[in-house]
């Protein structure tokens, strides 16, 4: 049984049309990041699943409850801010604890509770401090503590590593995941970062001006999107967009960009692509999709290249050309590429490039 | 190094100076205020001044208990303690409103302080006409309520500010937590505003302790004000200069105690609304 199930849900801020129609089922002790850009409404999916705003249409149900009505402290879940949301006059065990007391637990229960917690978190030397003494990370940890005492049914986190820094965002990040493993409760992750989506999510649910673009298997929605903005969202680099027209030459598929060059797509895969002959396509290719050409091989196509501009990050190297008449981004080996000015003969993997329909944007 | 040192030290000095000079300043007026309350009557009038009286004249204040006026101290007390606690409970429930909720749209909160600016002289006659009507004058009940009414406005206006202030997702949390609204306003307003209601109540107070015309206007003889009494004792032969100095003293005391006590939250509270604006 779906411990969340959402159906038909939308919400309006004055004349704003947020939430557009959203229908979601979340299993049992799934862990599932909505994901997008800001503005995509899905902050406002998550706090309406807590109950901190309403919905104007659709329902809600937490376990097979609906609970479109109910108060957001009797819904059973807990929540992690962005901002924290500890009390700053309480010191971490009473931040820790307030929960718990509210619901009227018995001190010695708080007691173990919030001890058990701090401990597997590693911040029981913190709990009398308060949190005007605790660091960004320590605080985020007793942010989590005070979510992970309550034993909900439903964890919601709401952006909750975007005030951290890169170091510290990235131990967090599988400081959550671990915990979500020891719990093995529902949590619903909302974050725009598609690197913290791919490495946390047991499921990615993509939202896109108010409604949900794609969901499913993190690998699923990155080697298989449905449409170009899933495409070029998940991946970073992004993936590399290039106009181009679908021809059939000597047999199979191939593309041909503005430059004139063409590029074999590798039978079977592309067969589905037979209406579009002639007509203008989408090539997309990801950039560790390209390569220095090494080894001829079924479905590599070749390129030559001028290489525009280089970005080293130590174990690879980003290299900017001009392909088709579209700057591309080659994700290459470190020492690859030197510097800007350098021909490349560039090998492009087709088995893993996507082909999509400009008027509807969808992946053939 | 040594000249740097020495230029420090003695701006240390000046600055203690001027700061020493300032207050005496303005504790002169105070200290002034005592000394009448313990001299005797040729020792006001005696020039040059007596800057010490040769004895405390304790006897000032006894004449004022022993006649039963310093009950009018007590009585400020009552009204100023109860319209204040009254005021800062409902403008504070006000302020969650209007600061939390929109109630009223964007101008609501900008009418309800225009209140305060209407001139007290403009509404003490037909306020006297109807608690005439209502058997309010010179009751308890009467000069609380409008003191309250009047206080009403500031406190929400104040207490909107500080409540604006606090993160929203601090209440989120508690609601998340378990909390009713009502707790979160008990357990996580309150507490974040702890400063921003201690300094507004302190100036709610002080207002009713000070006021004068509503209380001159609406009271007789039951539930007359030190600040009222006072003014008996300028007569049309003479002035009583031992009895008023005695009196003020004893109503400058509860205002003097509660800012010394109060004074962290004070300084606190009114720089929090300083920066709010």
């Amino acid at each position: 049984m779906a411990d969340l199930k959402i159906t038909g849900l939308h919400k309006y801020y004055g004349d704003n049309h947020v939430v557009k129609g959203i229908d979601l089922e979340i299993p049992a002790g799934e862990f599932t990041v909505l994901v997008g850009q800001s503005g995509c409404g899905k902050s406002t999916l998550l706090r309406t699943i807590a109950g901190l705003e309403g919905s104007d249409q659709g329902t809600i149900e937490i376990a097979g409850q609906t609970v479109n009505d109910v108060q957001p402290k009797d819904r059973d879940i807990a929540m992690v801010f962005q901002n924290y949301a500890l009390y700053p006059y309480m010191t971490v065990y009473d931040n820790i604890a307030f929960g718990l007391r509210v619901r009227k637990t018995p001190a010695s229960e708080v007691d173990s509770k919030v001890k058990r917690a701090a401990e597997m978190l590693a911040i029981d030397h913190l709990l009398k401090r308060f949190p005007r003494q605790l660091s960004g990370g320590q605080l985020q940890r007793v942010a989590i503590g005070r979510a992970v005492v309550r034993n909900a049914r439903l964890y919601l986190f709401d952006e909750p590593l975007s005030n951290l820094d890169a170091q510290l965002r990235d131990e967090m990040r599988g400081e959550i995941k671990r915990l979500h493993q020891e719990l093995g409760k529902t949590m619903i992750y909302v974050t725009h970062d598609q690197i913290e989506a791919m490495t946390l999510a047991d499921r990615i649910v993509l939202m896109r001006d108010g409604k949900i673009e794609q969901q499913g298997a993190p690998l699923q929605l990155f080697e298989r999107p449905a449409t170009r903005y899933v495409a070029g969202f998940l991946g970073s680099p992004a993936m590399n967009f290039i106009p181009a027209t679908l021809v059939h030459e000597q047999g199979r598929h191939a593309v041909k960009l503005a430059t004139g060059l063409t590029l074999a797509l590798p039978q079977p895969r592309f067969e589905a692509a037979g209406s579009y002959v002639d007509k203008q396509v989408i090539l997309g290719i990801r950039p560790e999709h390209l390569s220095r050409r090494g080894i001829a091989r079924e479905g590599l196509a070749n390129a030559d290249a001028l290489v525009e501009l280089v970005q080293p990050t130590g174990s690879r190297t980003f290299a900017e050309f001009k392909l088709g008449g579209a700057t591309i981004v080659a994700e290459l080996e470190a020492h690859d590429v030197q510097r800007a000015g350098e021909r490349l003969e560039l090998s492009i993997d087709m088995n893993r490039a996507i082909l999509i329909d400009p008027t509807t944007e969808k992946v053939i | 190094m040594m000249k740097t040192k020495r230029r420090q030290s003695l701006r240390q000095v000046l600055r203690f100076a001027a700061a020493s000079a300032i207050t005496l300043f303005f504790l002169f007026p105070i200290y002034w205020l005592f000394m009448i309350s313990f001299k005797t009557a040729d020792e006001i009038y005696s020039y040059p001044p007596v800057w010490w009286p040769a004895s405390l004249q304790f006897n000032n204040y006894a004449v004022l208990f022993k006649d039963g006026d310093a009950i009018t101290v007590w009585n400020s007390l009552i009204i100023a303690s109860a319209s204040t606690v009254l005021a800062m409970l409902l403008g504070t429930i006000c302020a969650y409103s209007l600061a939390r909720y929109k109630t009223g749209g964007d101008h609501l909160s900008n009418w309800i302080i225009s209140q305060r600016m209407a001139p007290p002289i403009a509404v003490v006659f037909p306020i006297f006409l109807l608690y005439v009507y209502l058997g309010w004058v010179d009751t308890y009940i009467g000069i609380i309520l409008l003191y309250t009414a009047f206080n009403l406005p500031y406190v929400i206006w104040m207490m909107r500010g500080y409540i604006q202030d606090i993160p929203r997702s601090l209440e989120e949390s508690a609601l998340i937590d378990g909390c009713t609204r009502w707790q979160v306003i008990w357990k996580v307003v309150f507490p974040m505003c702890r400063a921003g209601l201690f300094a507004t109540a302190i100036f709610t107070f002080v207002f009713a302790w000070n006021e004068f015309l509503f209380a001159l206007v609406l009271t007789r003889t039951e539930v007359t004000t030190y600040t009222v009494q006072v003014t008996h004792y300028f007569g049309g032969q003479s002035n009583f200069w031992t009895k008023i100095a005695a009196m003020s003293v004893l109503g400058t005391l509860p205002v003097f105690i509660a800012v010394v006590f109060m004074q962290r939250y004070l300084v606190r509270g009114i720089s929090l609304g300083a920066v709010k604006g």
